[in-house]
């Protein structure tokens, strides 16, 4: 079975075969890893079952050691009950599920990389808050739209990067947020090709994000970028739905990416000296927890 | 493809708060400790670009640490691993370097153990997965996903030959295969990734074959 390692591969792929992109995923899994499918699909269980977790666990209230970060996933959880809420329900809990994770995180508690721990909350974030909205979606579907996430993560991850150290923040949330479109818009009966024109405009959207984390530490302004990628992920998702698509093919939209890493400067690439982390209050707080 | 697995991406269930800098971390300083076969009662740790640049925030000498103990990317001692370290008798130095390595996120350990030494060179390329480039200097490049074996011995002709007619006796499929040395004559160092693992009486032969001077076998995940 030839792997594939590009979306348009993948797409091709779903349509001359019929196949849903999750399934597509599935099957290349068993074959790669030589488990049964019964096998991953209880792996991948096994980590939704971690993700929901995190997202639940934020929203009762975590701090991080350095109490840098915490407590805002309670507080959109208490917003969204006041019914006061400028955007829907589905945005709301998105980015209170995405808040929540990465709260988690800073916290140093467990979680499952999505694909990167420092975005872990944008993929859970959009699901769960799928999940929010209709409480009858099973735990196969859940699953299959970690896959379909996946599969989109894994073209990336070959192609580019998912490093913040080597590609910024564009390919950590950039990437998480484009999985997290495509998955949407399989989930809610896109075809394969509209996954892709998700994917490319919730990507397109996050180019030349930078990695600037004050302290450098996964949490400034680590945790609210996951709720720009969750929110970013459902414009995406609903635009694709809606028939928009991009101009840019998804796979020309991941090379530019690439390319936009390779030539970010390294101030700007997880090393917590440039872009936020280098703003006077950044430097103050930087001073604060560490000394000079 | 450097990334063939969904849970490459899916993945790994972790501790907090860095896929790169913890989790890569803890599986560099755990496959260390796996090819040096011991708890270490030293380790100089020597950090590189964005590691060496951010590891008091992203716990990167602390994960480290918690692999060279033996726990894993999800396991929730890691928060207290130097303090087991200093509990167990094990002496932690962290040295900041200045020079920049091909990867930024680069870490080099070397292990002590009485007269026993060994220093693994590791990079972690993002969403927890990691590469390990150098052993005492000598350039590899295996993931640990994988059974391997690191063969070093006399840079003459034969030796390679003889020790992969031992892995054909017992069929045992090579996957991945890399040969490197410093200078021509001397010692070199035969890596072998494996599709399988193999029995200590494979290991013990290929350990007696002339010019074979040392054998580190590496279990995958």
């Amino acid at each position: 079975m030839a792997i594939f390692n590009s979306i348009n591969q993948l797409v091709t792929k779903a349509q001359n075969e019929q196949k849903s992109i999750a399934d597509i995923m599935i099957e290349q899994e068993v074959e790669v890893s030589g488990y049964t499918a019964l096998d991953v699909m209880n792996d991948m269980l096994a980590n939704l079952n971690i993700m929901e977790n995190a997202a639940s666990e934020g929203i009762g209230g975590v701090v991080s050691t350095t109490g840098l970060t915490g407590m805002d996933a309670l507080k959109m959880q208490k917003y969204i009950e006041s019914g006061k809420g400028l955007s829907g329900d589905l945005n709301l809990y998105a980015i209170a599920y995405a808040v929540s994770t990465n709260e988690v995180n800073a916290a140093m508690g467990q979680i499952c990389a999505t694909p990167t721990a420092g975005s872990a909350g944008v993929v859970p974030g959009v699901l769960f808050a799928m999940k929010q909205r209709n409480p009858d979606l099973t735990r196969e579907e859940m699953v299959k739209f970690l896959f379909t996430a996946g599969a989109f993560g894994l073209v990336v991850a070959n192609n580019a990067s998912i490093s913040g150290a080597a590609g910024g923040c564009q390919a950590e949330v950039g990437s998480a947020s484009a999985m997290a479109a495509a998955a949407l818009v399989e989930m809610n009966g896109g075809t394969p090709e509209m996954c892709a024109h998700a994917f490319a405009i919730a990507l397109k959207n996050m180019l030349g994000l930078v990695c600037d984390p004050v302290a450098g530490l996964v949490e400034v302004p680590c945790v609210k970028r996951n709720a720009a990628g969750a929110s970013n992920a459902l414009t995406a998702a609903d635009m694709a739905l809606a028939g928009i698509e991009s101009r840019i093919p998804a796979d020309e939209v991941v090379e530019a990416m690439y390319k936009i890493g390779l030539t970010m400067p390294s101030s700007l690439r997880e090393t917590g000296r440039g872009g936020l982390a280098a703003t006077p209050t950044g430097e103050r707080l930087k001073q604060e927890l560490f000394g000079s | 493809m450097k990334y063939k697995s969904v849970f490459d991406i899916i993945g790994p269930v972790m501790v907090g708060p860095s896929s790169s800098h913890t989790a890569g971390s803890v599986r560099i300083g755990l496959t260390a400790r796996h090819l040096f076969g011991e708890l270490p009662d030293k380790v100089d740790i020597y950090l590189y670009g964005s590691f060496k640049d951010t590891y008091k925030g992203h716990a990167t000498d602390v994960a480290l640490v918690g692999g060279i103990l033996g726990y894993n990317t999800d396991d929730s001692r890691i928060i207290n691993a130097l303090d087991h370290a200093k509990e167990q008798g094990v002496t932690i130095n962290i040295i900041e370097m200045m020079e920049e390595r091909s990867h930024p996120n680069t870490a080099l350990l070397h292990l002590f153990k009485g007269d026993d030494e060994l220093m693994v060179e590791g990079i972690s390329i993002g969403g927890g997965k990691i590469q390990l480039v150098s052993i005492n200097d000598y350039p590899i490049n295996i993931s640990g996903n994988y059974h391997a074996l690191l063969v070093f011995h006399v840079d003459e002709f034969g030796t390679i030959a003889d020790v992969t007619a031992i892995l054909k006796d017992q069929k045992v499929n090579i996957g991945n295969m890399n040969v490197s040395r410093k200078e021509v004559g001397q010692i070199a160092l035969m890596t072998i990734e494996l599709d399988g693992s193999i029995e200590k009486s494979t290991v013990d032969r290929i350990n007696n074959t002339k010019g074979v001077k040392r054998i580190i076998e590496l279990h995958g995940d």
